[in-house]
């Protein structure tokens, strides 16, 4: 075996997958020792192809790769973990798993190791897949943001560190904002409730939340917020919603 | 980011990757060959581009590919006119039809929902379906849309819009491995899957 040319194992979750040529996909996953990986799985698109479902974007699968001196990598074998089924027969729950996906999509970069974002995904498809919730993928992306070093101030007023009257969201400054230093889009005070439950540590509080007009404005604000971040607007949110 | 090519030599790139199963990089290089191709070669390729263009349309019922305003399966007055199998491609109708297991007429989507790409119900044929079912002379609608995540969001999606106005609403049987192309399906697997095909939970 030459120096550039080596196999490996990983655990990673699939993020999206294109088509390659007549037969193949390119796959891309987050892992948590190498960040994002695109990889080719040869055949995969034949119905009679070893690889199957296991390599569908949402799966939980544990890989062999092999690294050549391309970006891309191959994918020798596939184990399915978690196919998260509960997830993909259901379409609102689909639609908030895909919101998350593409959020780590925009975020991870190949060899920059990712193990808390992985967890974090791996936690969040775990909990949806035990029951749908209106602010999971909301809370992924304020956690998300947080993470990266970008979280929103929730606590506080951003000018004044005022805890009283916080009526608004300013994305330029990111955080909230009291009564006297508005700016920006104003919230609900349920809806700085839930803000604050998520980013000080009760996020399975706030996903406890029926929906109604306060997870809604939280959900709009969190997407906003990311795509803020990202300088990219969010695709997925204006296909299935969330 | 600055462009590093000329404009006409950009274009043709950003043109070319738009193409599906093109990358990028891909596109770069076909784009560099097409430059270097002498000019009568180059044109072919354009005019084969056109008269494609020109020649091929699609039914205005159904959407599959057809010479004439309506497709022959359209025009096929032996073909049962109250089931309607819903794909995704024209080249799924091929895929169909080779099963010699349906006898009733199709709706080609162009396409699947496939949110992280922002493909949704808008770029599809989804409204020119609804305008088929709206007097009641189709009663079941199978959704042979591919049995990967897109496709199954589709079907899912498509489910829950139609069930409530009365039709009977089927999906073809998993016989077909989940993660594959329908194009790809041998006769026998996607006849069974046609034959099993069973009703779509709608929660
Ligand atoms: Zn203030
Ligand atoms: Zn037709």
């Amino acid at each position: 075996m030459s120096p550039e040319s080596r196999y490996y194992r990983a655990h990673g979750i699939v993020l999206r997958t294109y088509k390659l040529g007549e037969a193949d996909r390119i796959v891309v996953l987050i892992t948590p020792e190498r960040g994002m990986v695109r990889a080719v799985a040869k055949g995969v698109r034949k119905t009679r192809s070893k690889f199957g479902s296991r390599l569908e974007p949402l799966s939980h699968v544990a890989l062999q790769l092999h690294e050549g001196r391309g970006e891309l990598h191959l994918i020798t074998q596939v184990e399915s973990v978690d196919h998260f089924r509960a997830i993909r027969e259901d379409l609102d729950r689909l639609g908030k798993a895909v919101n998350m996906l593409e959020a780590v999509d925009q975020v991870a970069q190949q060899d920059h190791p990712a193990p808390e974002l992985y967890a974090m995904l791996l936690r969040a498809l775990r909990t949806l897949a035990d029951k749908d919730s209106a602010l999971v993928s909301a809370g992924f992306f304020l956690k998300l943001l947080t993470l990266e070093g970008a979280g929103p101030q929730v606590q506080v007023c951003v000018q004044c560190q005022s805890t009283e009257e916080l009526v608004a969201f300013s994305e330029i400054d990111g955080g909230l904002v009291c009564r006297e230093h508005r700016r920006g889009t104003g919230l609900s005070a349920d809806a700085v409730r839930l803000l604050q439950l998520i980013l000080g540590g009760q996020l399975g509080a706030a996903l406890n939340e029926p929906p109604g007009p306060a997870t809604h404005e939280v959900s709009q604000l969190a997407t906003r917020a990311l795509e803020h971040f990202i300088e990219r607007r969010m695709r997925s949110t204006a296909v299935l919603g969330q | 980011m600055a462009s590093v090519y000329t404009p006409a030599v950009q274009a043709l790139i950003d043109e070319l990757g738009r193409l599906p199963g093109v990358g990028p990089k891909s596109a770069q290089r076909i784009a560099f060959h097409l430059v270097k191709l002498p000019e009568v070669d180059a044109l072919r390729l354009a005019d084969a581009i056109s008269d494609a263009k020109a020649k091929v349309r699609f039914c205005e019922v159904c959407f599959n590919v057809s010479d004439e305003v309506r497709c022959e399966i359209c025009s096929d007055d032996r073909r049962e006119t109250n089931v309607i199998c819903v794909v995704e491609e024209p080249r799924d109708i091929v895929a169909v039809e080779r099963t010699r297991e349906y006898r009733g007429r199709y709706h080609v989507l162009q396409g699947a929902i496939n949110p992280i790409e922002g493909i949704g119900p808008d770029q599809l044929r989804v409204k020119e379906l609804l305008d088929r079912l709206r007097d009641h002379s189709v009663t079941e609608v199978i959704l042979c849309t591919n049995p990967n995540i897109e496709g199954e969001a589709t079907a899912m999606y498509l489910a829950r819009l139609l069930e409530p106005a009365g039709i009977t609403v089927t999906r073809i049987a998993s016989g077909l491995p989940v993660g594959g192309d329908l194009e790809y399906a041998d006769e026998v697997t996607l006849g069974r899957a046609l034959e099993g095909r069973r009703s779509v939970d709608v929660s």
